[in-house]
């Protein structure tokens, strides 16, 4: 602490103007990158509940028909919507990151960042609709 | 437009106060007058006391960053005009201690950069006779952008990371070591590899991306750091594979 002390020419008193604590309450860009931040929980939460759903699965009919009981509580359905609202941000912001990061050349051409997230994107929409055929094929 | 604007000035004077205070300033707005341009007035005509960095007034040497309406800025390079009537808010750039008025402390950064060695570095020197290192400007572009680098700061006064935990090496110091790095010239990588490869290098940072958003040159920092994370998992995952260096 600096307070107190007198201002000396070799012992000058700077001053150092501490962060608020709301500081990502203060920029837009900010409380995205906070909002991106805590979507890593919806990503834990729907690891543990495919874990979840695969031990009950393999627990036998009943396990699962009692998983699927406590999959349409009321407060298990918000908790999956909002969450997947979240993994979708979180993918994007992903997707938005991966040009950065990422330097391809082909041919000695290094190749724009708008065809590195496009590719991205169609490999998303690929395995969606490869898991989609997968689930709904009778 | 309004002929005339209000500054409101963060002041410092170590000597008779231990907190900032705000002044206000009435300057002329002509339409081609910078920020800068505003507080040289203060300084000529106004109060000779307020003391600030510039020098070029052309967005080269980045000295007069400040804080303007909240956004990191290089005050010779942002127009009075551009906010209207005003008031124009002018603060010292954030994340540094202050020194006295505007005037930031920049040692903490000076101690960084050197850290990353911002140099081409050379095993071995080839002789002079047999010429200069050429590059092909394919092999230039590989670096160009990170050598816009101006060392302004304001990337990190835009950081949180660094306004969090000032151990992390910062953004302009991460780019100008990409610049290096990515020089074909250079063989200094795997030094600072050592360097960047720490917590307080590229893993302390989170992606915020403001860095790049504030940059007057264009660098992108963001996308250095992110595209050096990658480069440090690969040396680590060869590390892993090949602890002999593949040999």
């Amino acid at each position: 602490m600096t307070e107190g002390v007198p201002h000396t020419r070799h012992h000058p008193r700077w001053l150092r103007p501490r962060l608020s604590t709301y500081w990502w309450l203060q920029r837009r860009s900010y409380f995205a990158f906070i909002v991106r931040e805590l979507s890593s929980l919806a990503v834990a939460w729907f690891v543990f509940y495919l874990l979840a759903l695969i031990r009950a699965v393999s627990l036998g009919a009943m396990n699962y028909e009692r998983f699927l009981a406590w999959s349409r509580n009321p407060a298990i359905v918000v908790l999956n919507g909002v969450g997947f609202l979240l993994v979708v941000y979180h993918a994007i912001t992903w997707f938005k990151l991966a040009p950065q990061a990422m330097v391809v050349h082909v041919r000695g051409e290094r190749v724009p960042g708008v065809l590195i997230a496009a590719s991205n994107y169609a490999l998303w929409v690929v395995a969606t609709l490869a898991v989609a055929w997968l689930l709904l094929r009778t | 437009m309004a002929d005339r604007i209000k500054l409101q000035v963060t002041r410092y004077r170590p000597e008779e106060e231990l907190e900032a205070t705000v002044q206000e300033y009435e300057v002329p707005c002509p339409k081609e007058w910078v920020v800068l341009d505003g507080l040289n007035y203060v300084k000529d005509h106004l109060d000779g006391t307020l003391s600030y960095r510039w020098s070029c007034r052309m967005g080269i040497c980045g000295s007069c960053g400040m804080t303007v309406n909240g956004e990191p800025k290089l005050t010779c390079a942002t127009f009075l005009s551009q906010y209207g009537g005003g008031p124009v808010r002018v603060e010292p750039l954030r994340n540094f201690p202050v020194i006295r008025d505007l005037v930031v402390d920049i040692g903490d950064f000076m101690k960084k950069l050197v850290k990353v060695k911002p140099w081409l570095v050379r095993a071995e020197e080839k002789p002079q006779s047999e010429g200069e290192y050429r590059q092909t400007p394919q092999e230039m572009d590989e670096y160009k952008q990170y050598s816009m680098c101006i060392n302004c700061m304001l990337c990190y006064a835009a950081c949180r990371i660094y306004g969090l935990d000032p151990t992390f090496i910062g953004p302009a110091a991460i780019a100008l070591a990409q610049r290096y790095n990515l020089d074909g010239r250079d063989q200094g990588a795997e030094e600072r590899l050592e360097i960047l490869s720490q917590h307080e290098g590229i893993w302390g940072c989170t992606f915020v991306g403001e860095c790049t958003e504030v940059c007057p040159k264009h660098v992108d920092p963001a996308g250095a750091i992110q595209r050096y994370k990658l480069t440090a998992a690969l040396e680590t995952v060869k590390a892993f594979v090949m602890p002999r260096g593949g040999t």
